[in-house]
């Protein structure tokens, strides 16, 4: 008979380990002489029970047959019970074992150990009032502490920005090259191919009011105006803070999960003379650029849709382009462009340094790095609007 | 020489050579790289695991011990040669149902760090989708403390858990549907020395009552005297032999003579003279 070093049920050869064994089931005997009898078979392991058909049999029959009847229960003549089986055994008698039961010694252990760690449902949360009062000034609390993080970092890269310049030689000039690569260089085809189709669907949309007035024309000075002023640095501004804001905080957020920052922190090295700063120089550089890189894509998609669709050639274009545009909505787009890159790396920086040691943190870090980087541009972009007004048209 | 008085006393007895195989490796080569950088981590492996063996897999760093346990888990495929695990393609084990066959412990743990300890234990069974939540709840609390752990620590999430818990954790989940095979991925390392004889016994313990098969890679000594019922070492790109710990002990080779007879060896093999091993005590044969 088994020992406690054999497993629990013999299974006889290798070859039954597959699952497709008898199904898990309980028969009801009335001819035993000291009355009825559960005989329970088959295998009632997790793999069994889980199956759909399989489980909804056995809750038919396991209903059929209530734990109070005086009823005996077999489960000699199993061919396999693993601890869920006996679970769903311990629960059905009413977490407790039944009057009469015959069992192995192997499967009564289960049962003991079963019996030995229930425990009592933990009980369910209650909804009140004041709980939800709390929640809200906690999360009126988490923003404030978001708005003062973001201001330390700011400061801290105010600080670093002085120390660089004091000692510009010890700067981590291979991290800055290397991000201008990753996320400069890397971003061209895709701002190109956003900013030459924008070009084309506004040339159109404008050139069908504008032929109705007979000015044709004009679509240089509105196209020449609202991509150097507005469109192209927002458009390049939120493509890259879509795609290297997030970059920027799950490299940052996986630092802290493999507790990288950690090891870095103890060497003595700052996060943001090493982390924040390389890579709001970087971006602070390639944003101005990408911007440009982007109107020149989109005025070339208008130019090209100007003379297919209302006859401007492209010499007039050209030739009619630096009239209709000043040179001050070219210096105020970079430098607008300028401030989105550094707030996007600062933006990037500040949720991948708050993420937490999990794979959800790192998620919900990303995912509120890109849409508060988005949303930071526009409202940047809306302050420049206003406090230039008078500038350059 | 029947006797088992050499053995240390709670060594696991060697299952009897009739029984059944678990895990069958053979003629496995595995080569990385390609073309001049290519290189062979096995050749012409083969390895019989039979069922309630502990064995262990020794060797020196980047002798493929890992991807050994990959290749038996069924998430990489040998180049060549051929891997049956529970009498099927290892390479099929992957699939639905695969945590009711086989359990594994990552060296890591590699619990789920955004759910609780009780949703790590509780996955695999949960995700089945038919048990009821009260039921599959119960089960998980049971494991939970089967391997050890307090009631009170199931809300807990694997970033606020010590190393050993996490090992613990791991193993639950690892057992949640009770597979009748085990591979451990350095099951000890990262441990302190109390903790790691804690958690031998526990994996002694579970071994005892739940008739498992273990396969484990270890470098550490204690774990490999205590718990392993035959050790498998591998050099040369092949098992260059395997028996209990002392046989192994006693074979002549260089990396053998490295990691036994060092003085790390000597200290864990010191409570037991280097006598002949005891053959299996005669009611395992008959069971």
């Amino acid at each position: 008979m088994p020992s406690t070093t054999t497993p629990l049920v013999t299974t006889p050869a290798a070859t039954d380990f597959p699952m497709s064994d008898p199904e898990p089931r309980i028969t009801r005997r009335d001819d035993a002489p000291e009355g009825p009898c559960a005989v329970l078979q088959g295998r009632w392991g997790a793999a069994e029970l889980g199956q759909r058909r399989q489980w909804r049999e056995l809750s038919a029959q396991l209903r059929a047959l209530p734990a109070d009847a005086g009823l005996a229960w077999d489960l000699r003549e199993l061919d396999w019970l693993d601890h869920v089986g006996a679970q769903v055994l311990w629960n059905h008698w009413g977490r407790a074992l039944p009057e009469r039961l015959q069992a192995t010694d192997a499967q009564r252990d289960m049962l003991g150990r079963i019996a030995e760690f229930a425990t009592e449902e933990p009980p369910a949360e209650r909804w009140s009032v004041a709980e939800q009062i709390d929640a809200l000034g906690a999360r009126v609390l988490q923003g404030v502490g978001h708005g003062r993080d973001l201001l330390i970092l700011v400061g801290q890269l105010v600080l670093d920005l002085g120390r660089l310049v004091r000692n510009p030689r010890r700067g981590p000039w291979r991290d800055v090259s290397g991000h201008l690569y990753s996320m400069g260089a890397t971003a061209l085809p895709i701002t190109a191919l956003v900013g030459f189709l924008i070009g084309i669907v506004l040339a159109y949309l404008m050139g069908l009011q504008l032929r109705q007035f007979g000015a044709s024309t004009f679509i240089v000075n509105i196209l020449g105006i609202s991509l150097t002023r507005e469109l192209g640095p927002m458009l390049g501004a939120i493509l890259v803070a879509g795609r290297s804001g997030s970059a920027i905080t799950a490299q940052i957020g996986v630092m802290r999960v493999t507790e990288e920052l950690d090891a870095m922190r103890v060497m003595g090295i700052a996060h943001g003379f090493r982390l924040v700063l390389p890579r709001a120089i970087a971006l602070g550089i390639a944003m101005p650029l990408i911007a440009l890189w982007t109107t020149l894509a989109a005025l070339a998609g208008g130019m090209l849709a100007a003379d297919v669709a209302m006859g401007v050639s492209p010499a007039y274009f050209i030739q009619a382009l630096p009239a209709a545009v000043a040179p001050a909505n070219l210096w105020m787009a970079m430098g607008k462009s300028v401030v989105f890159g550094v707030f996007i790396a600062l933006i990037g920086c500040h949720w991948g340094l708050r993420v937490k040691p999990n794979t959800q943190s790192l998620g919900q870090g990303t995912t509120a790095s890109v849409v508060s980087a988005i949303t930071m541009v526009i409202v940047v972009d809306a302050l420049f609007a206003i406090g230039f007004k008078n500038l350059g048209i | 020489m029947t006797s088992d008085t050499h053995r240390p006393p709670d060594t696991p007895a060697p299952p009897p050579d009739d029984a059944p195989p678990v895990v069958e490796i053979a003629g496995l080569s595995t080569v990385f790289g390609k073309g001049d950088e290519a290189f062979a981590v096995h050749q012409n492996l083969d390895l019989t695991v039979r069922r309630g063996e502990i064995l262990s897999l020794v060797g020196g760093s980047g002798t493929g011990k890992t991807v050994l346990l990959r290749h038996i888990l069924g998430l990489t495929r040998p180049t060549d040669g051929r891997v049956t695990v529970l009498g099927e393609p290892a390479a099929q084990l992957t699939g639905r149902g695969a945590a009711s066959r086989v359990g594994m412990l990552f060296q890591q743990g590699a619990l789920f760090s955004a759910f609780s300890v009780l949703d790590n234990i509780a996955f695999a069974l949960r995700e089945q989708g038919t048990l009821p939540q009260r039921l599959v709840c119960d089960a998980a609390m049971v494991k939970l403390q089967m391997v050890g752990l307090k009631p009170e620590h199931a809300t807990r999430m694997p970033a606020n858990l010590s190393g050993g818990m996490i090992k613990r954790v791991a193993l639950a989940r690892a057992l949640i549907m009770d597979p009748p095979l085990l591979l451990l991925d350095e099951p000890t390392a990262g441990l302190d020395p109390h903790s790691s004889d804690d958690f031998c016994d526990l994996l002694r313990e579970l071994h005892a009552s739940l008739g498992l098969t273990v396969i484990m890679v270890t470098h550490d000594l204690d774990t490999l005297f205590a718990l392993s019922s035959r050790v498998a070492v591998l050099a040369e790109k092949r098992v260059i032999t395997s028996g209990t710990p002392h046989e192994v002990a006693r074979f002549d080779h260089p990396f053998i003579h490295e990691f036994f007879l060092g003085e790390r060896g000597r200290r864990a093999m010191a409570p037991v003279p280097s006598a002949e091993p005891a053959p299996p005590p005669a009611h395992i044969k008959d069971a």
